[in-house]
C-alpha cells in the first residue's frame, strides 16, 4: 500500500476537522454577534477604585 | 447661557440643576442613578465614557401586567425550577459603558446571575432566579437605572426568531470544497505532457483517485450550497420567467454532469474546480449583500409599540386589573397613565389628557383634549393619569385597520424585477443559441465533438461575474449610505431609488422639524413684572406646552410664588403680591371664542386682562427649499406633498418650494395610499418619504419609502429606508448617488460580457480546456468584484 494513502487520509481528516470545527462555532452563535466582544475585552476585571473620603454618599452607606 | 452639563446624561443643566457629591445632575432621575451606580461599586460606568447615561422616566406601574403568569411565559426563553432566561430589547444601548454596567447587573441585584449585551442588536440577555427576583421587578430595576426594555405586542405575538445562518453554513461547505478540490486539481494543471501521451508515471497511477474525491467534495456543493439557485430557478420557470439564476444552475448542473462523465469514462479531469468555485464565488456575493443592521428594524407596525396589556377599571368595583391586549372590548374602562400609549379608539372619560400624536403624525406638540372628546389609537398620554372608554377594539381602530391592507402582506421583492433578472432573459436566450448554432455547426464537420462544444458553451457562459456586479456594487453603496445615517434595507432599494421620478413627501415631522418648534408671541406686550411672573408660573408647571414656553422665554429673577393653582386640562395660575396671571387654554382665561382656531396656543391673562397668546409652530428643516429646488430641477422629479393636516400651511409652503409643487391637505392615511396607487398605475415610480404610522401604507404601497428618523433607536414605521432627520439635505445626494451606481453595475455587466465572449471563442472552437475554465471563471469574478467595489466607492465620494 503506498504512502500517498496514508497521507491522503491525514489531510482529508485534518480538513474535516476544522470544517467541523468551523460548523460548531456557527452554531454556537460564536458569528451573531461579532461587534460585542470588542467592546467586552477592553473592560478591566476590576474597575472599581477606592471610594473618595470626601463624598456625600459615605455617611449613606454607613447607615 | 448656563452650559453646566449633567454628570450622568450629559444634558444641559437648568438654573435649578442639583448638586451631589460634588457633580452636577439636570434632575433627581439621573442623580438616584448616579447613587445606585456609585453604592454599587459600578461608578466606573462613567470612566469608561462620560455623561453616558439616559435620564430615567417614571414608569409607575407600567409594567403591572408582568404579575400576570400568561404573559411572562410568553417572553422569557427558558425556564426551570430556579432559573429564568429573558432577552430584552434595551435601545438605549448606545456606548461602551452600557455595555459595562448591564453586564455588571448582577452587582445590582444579587437576583441576576448572568447578564450579555449583544451590541449591534442592542438585546441583552439576561439569566435570574425567579424566586429571589420577578421578571416585574428586573424591569423596574433596569428601568430605574436609565434602560428601560422596550416590551411590545409583537415581543408578544412573534416566535423568537432563529438567526439564519444557512448562508454561513453553505459558505463554509463551498469554501472548503473549492480549496480541497483546487488542491487536488494542482497535479492535472502541471501534468504538462498529458496531452502528448508523456504523462508521469505516478500522475496516471493515481489519477483516478484523486478525480473520484474531487467528485465527492462537489456532490454537498451542487446538492446543499447551491440548492437556493436551482429553487429560484424553477420558481422562475414556473412563474414564466427567465431570472437570472435560470443560466446559474443551467451552468451548475451542466459542470456537474459533464465533469462525472468525463472522469467516469476517463475523457479528462472534469471542472470540479470551476464548479466548486463558482458556487463559493457567487455565495461569497450573497454574503455581502446581506448588509444588515441588526439594531433597526424595517418590518416594524403598530405592534411593535403598543404595550402588551394595559390596565382596565373592573366597572363592578372600580377595581384595576392587567388585561392583554387583544382581550378588550368595546365599552371598556382603561386607565392610561404618564408615558402610556393609547391602544384603541376611545373616548375620555375623566382625568386631564394631553396626547403626543408624534408616533402618529409626526406632530410633537402634544394637544390637550377634554372629558367626552374622542382619541385615537396610537396617542401617548403625557401627564397625569386618565379614564377612557374604548369605542372600537384594538385591530379596528382607526390607525390599525390601515393594516388589514393587502400591501402589507406582500414582500416587496417580489412585486419589482431587479436589474441583473432583467438582463437574465436575454442572456439565457442568447447562451442557449450559440449553443445550438454551434452544436449544429460542428454535426457536420465533426459529431464526435457536438456534446462537448455545446456543454463547453454553457459551461463558460455560466453569468457568475453577472450575478456578482450588482451585489458588489449596491452592497458597497448600502455600507457607504449606512455610514452617513442612510440605512437601506436591502439593495433593491437602491434601485428602486435610482429610478424614481415621482416623489411624495408628507409634511409633518418629515418636511418640518419635531424637535424644533417655534414660538411667537401675538397680543399686547407684557411688562416686565407680567414677564417674570409669567415665567415663575410656568416654573411650577409639569405640562410640555408650560415646560416649551418656559426654555424659550428670556430668563428672569427666579421669585417665590405666592400662591399657584393648575386646573389640568385647562391652565395653571400664579399670584404674587398684588399681580396675578392666567396661562392656559382660551375658555380658561376667559376667551372662548379664540378657542375656536386650529392652533396649539398658550393664551395668556394678566389681572384680568387678555393680553395675547404664545403659538407653537413646526418649523421646517433648513435644507428644505434646497432639497426640493435640486430635486425638481436637476433630478427631474415630480414632487408632491400630502399632509394630514388642514391647509394652514399652505401659504408658507407655496413660498418657500418650487412652483410646480403639487400640494393636498387633510389627507388620511388611506387617502395617501390610494394616491400612490394611482401614480404606479400610470407606471410612475413613486419615491415616499414619510415619518409616522399614518404614512405607513403609502410606504409600504410606494416603490420606495423613506422614513425619516429623529432617533432611529426609537420608532419608524416598516419602511425600505430610514435617513436620519439630521441628513435630510442629502438626499438629494443620495439619490444622485445611487442613479450613478446603477451605472456602474451596467459597466460591470459589459466588462463581463466580454469574459464571457473570449471564453465563448475557447468553447465553440472546441478547445475549453478544464484549465483555461478554471482560470477564466475566477478571473472574470474577481475583476468584476474589484471594478465594483472600486467605482462605486469613487462615485459616492463626495457624499460628506
Amino acid at each position: 500500500m503506498s504512502v500517498i494513502y496514508v497521507l491522503l487520509a491525514i489531510s482529508l481528516v485534518v480538513a474535516l476537522l476544522f470544517f467541523i470545527a468551523f460548523v460548531l462555532s456557527v452554531r454556537n452563535g460564536q458569528y451573531d454577534d461579532a461587534y460585542t466582544p470588542s467592546i467586552r475585552m477592553l473592560f478591566e476585571d476590576d474597575l472599581v477604585k477606592e471610594m473618595p473620603e470626601d463624598t456625600d454618599l459615605n455617611e449613606k452607606k454607613s447607615n | 447661557m448656563d452650559t453646566t452639563k449633567c454628570y450622568h446624561c450629559g444634558d444641559r443643566c437648568d438654573a435649578q440643576h442639583l448638586k451631589f457629591d460634588k457633580k452636577n445632575f439636570c434632575c433627581n432621575g439621573c442623580k438616584t442613578v448616579y447613587e445606585i451606580f456609585r453604592l454599587n461599586d459600578l461608578s466606573a460606568y462613567y470612566d469608561l465614557q462620560s455623561a453616558a447615561g439616559t435620564a430615567p422616566k417614571a414608569v409607575q406601574g407600567k409594567y403591572d401586567y408582568l404579575d400576570t403568569p400568561d404573559i411572562v411565559e410568553r417572553l422569557i426563553d427558558f425556564q426551570d425550577d430556579q432559573f429564568q432566561i429573558i432577552t430584552l430589547l434595551i435601545p438605549q444601548i448606545h456606548c461602551s459603558s452600557c455595555v459595562w454596567v448591564l453586564e455588571n447587573l448582577n452587582k445590582l441585584s444579587a437576583g441576576i446571575t448572568h447578564s450579555q449585551v449583544n451590541f449591534p442588536k442592542k438585546e441583552v440577555r439576561i439569566t435570574y432566579k425567579h424566586q429571589a427576583l420577578s421578571l416585574k421587578e428586573l424591569v423596574y430595576l433596569l428601568a430605574k437605572i436609565g434602560y428601560e426594555p422596550t416590551i411590545s405586542l409583537q415581543n408578544y405575538e412573534a416566535a423568537r426568531q432563529k438567526t439564519d445562518r444557512q448562508l454561513i453554513y453553505k459558505l463554509g461547505v463551498a469554501g472548503f470544497a473549492f480549496g480541497n478540490v483546487m488542491f487536488l486539481s494542482f497535479p492535472e494543471y502541471f501534468d504538462l505532457y498529458a496531452g502528448q501521451g508523456g504523462s508521469e508515471f505516478w500522475l496516471e497511477q493515481y489519477k483516478g483517485l484523486f478525480r473520484w474525491l474531487m467528485f465527492f467534495f462537489s456532490v454537498p456543493v451542487v446538492l446543499y450550497a447551491a440548492r437556493d439557485y436551482f429553487r429560484s430557478a424553477y420558481k422562475g420557470l414556473r412563474a414564466k420567467l427567465l431570472n437570472i439564476d435560470v443560466p446559474i444552475a443551467l451552468g451548475i448542473t451542466v459542470l456537474f454532469l459533464r465533469s462525472t462523465f468525463d472522469i467516469a469514462l476517463d475523457w479528462g479531469s472534469g471542472y470540479f474546480d470551476s464548479l466548486t468555485g463558482l458556487v463559493f464565488f457567487l455565495l461569497l456575493g450573497k454574503f455581502f449583500q446581506q448588509k444588515t443592521y441588526a439594531f433597526l428594524s424595517f418590518e416594524r407596525d403598530y405592534k411593535s409599540y403598543f404595550p402588551l396589556a394595559v390596565t382596565r377599571i373592573s366597572p363592578k368595583d372600580q377595581s384595576e386589573e392587567s388585561v392583554q391586549l387583544y382581550k378588550i372590548k368595546k365599552g371598556d374602562h382603561l386607565l392610561i397613565r404618564n408615558e402610556e400609549i393609547i391602544p384603541a379608539d376611545s373616548i375620555l372619560h375623566s382625568g386631564s389628557a394631553t396626547i403626543d400624536y408624534s408616533f402618529v403624525t409626526g406632530e410633537s406638540i402634544p394637544i390637550a383634549k377634554s372629558a367626552g372628546e374622542k382619541l385615537f389609537a396610537g396617542g401617548k398620554q403625557l401627564g397625569g393619569a386618565i379614564e377612557l372608554e374604548v369605542v372600537k377594539p384594538v385591530s379596528n381602530s382607526y390607525l390599525t385597520s390601515l393594516w388589514q391592507s393587502n400591501v402589507f402582506k406582500q414582500e416587496k421583492t417580489t412585486r419589482f424585477q431587479n436589474i441583473t433578472d432583467s438582463i437574465g432573459k436575454r442572456f439565457t436566450i442568447a447562451v442557449l443559441s450559440i449553443a445550438t448554432i454551434a452544436a449544429a455547426f460542428w454535426m457536420v464537420y465533426d459529431p464526435g465533438k457536438v456534446m462537448n462544444v455545446f456543454t463547453a458553451v454553457l459551461i463558460i457562459a455560466c453569468p457568475c461575474a453577472i450575478a456578482l456586479a450588482a451585489p458588489f456594487s449596491l452592497g458597497n453603496i448600502l455600507r457607504i449610505f449606512g455610514k452617513h445615517g442612510f440605512y437601506l434595507k436591502n439593495t433593491q432599494t437602491i434601485e428602486q431609488l435610482a429610478q424614481a421620478d415621482t416623489g411624495i413627501f408628507d409634511k409633518t415631522g418629515t418636511i418640518s422639524s419635531t424637535h424644533k418648534s417655534s414660538i411667537s408671541y401675538d397680543g399686547l406686550v407684557l411688562n416686565e413684572q407680567e414677564a417674570s411672573l409669567l415665567k415663575n408660573t410656568l416654573r411650577s408647571s409639569s405640562h410640555p406646552l408650560s415646560r416649551k414656553l418656559y426654555a424659550f422665554l428670556a430668563d428672569q429673577n427666579i421669585g417665590t410664588l405666592d400662591d399657584f393653582s393648575e386646573v389640568p386640562g385647562f391652565g395653571i395660575e400664579g399670584f404674587q403680591d398684588d399681580e396675578h396671571i392666567k396661562v392656559g387654554s382660551a375658555n380658561f382665561v376667559g376667551r372662548p371664542d379664540e378657542a375656536l382656531q386650529n392652533d396649539t396656543a398658550i393664551h395668556i391673562n394678566a389681572n384680568d386682562n387678555y393680553k395675547g397668546r404664545f403659538l407653537f409652530r413646526n418649523e421646517y428643516r433648513p435644507e428644505l427649499a434646497e432639497v426640493f429646488e435640486t430635486l425638481t430641477y436637476d433630478m427631474n422629479l415630480d414632487l408632491t406633498v400630502l399632509s394630514g393636516d388642514n391647509e394652514g400651511e399652505r401659504n408658507t409652503l407655496e413660498k418657500l418650494l418650487p412652483g410646480n409643487t403639487r400640494m393636498f391637505f387633510k389627507q388620511k392615511p388611506e387617502d395617501k395610499m390610494q394616491f400612490i396607487r394611482a401614480l404606479q398605475s400610470r407606471d410612475k415610480k413613486v419615491l415616499m418619504v414619510g415619518d409616522g404610522l399614518n404614512d405607513a401604507g403609502a410606504l409600504a404601497q410606494s416603490n420606495v419609502g423613506i422614513a425619516v428618523s429623529e432617533d432611529i433607536n426609537v420608532f419608524s414605521p416598516a419602511c425600505d429606508g430610514i435617513l436620519e432627520a439630521s441628513g435630510f439635505g442629502k438626499l438629494p445626494e443620495y439619490i444622485k448617488v445611487s442613479r450613478k451606481a446603477l451605472g456602474v453595475v451596467k459597466l460591470c455587466f459589459i466588462l463581463s460580457l466580454m469574459y464571457n465572449i473570449v471564453g465563448l471563442y475557447f468553447a465553440v472552437t472546441g478547445q475549453l480546456q478544464p484549465v483555461i475554465a478554471a482560470i477564466l471563471m475566477p478571473l472574470s469574478s474577481i475583476s468584476v468584484v474589484a471594478f465594483a467595489t472600486a467605482a462605486t466607492s469613487f462615485v459616492a465620494r463626495k457624499i460628506k
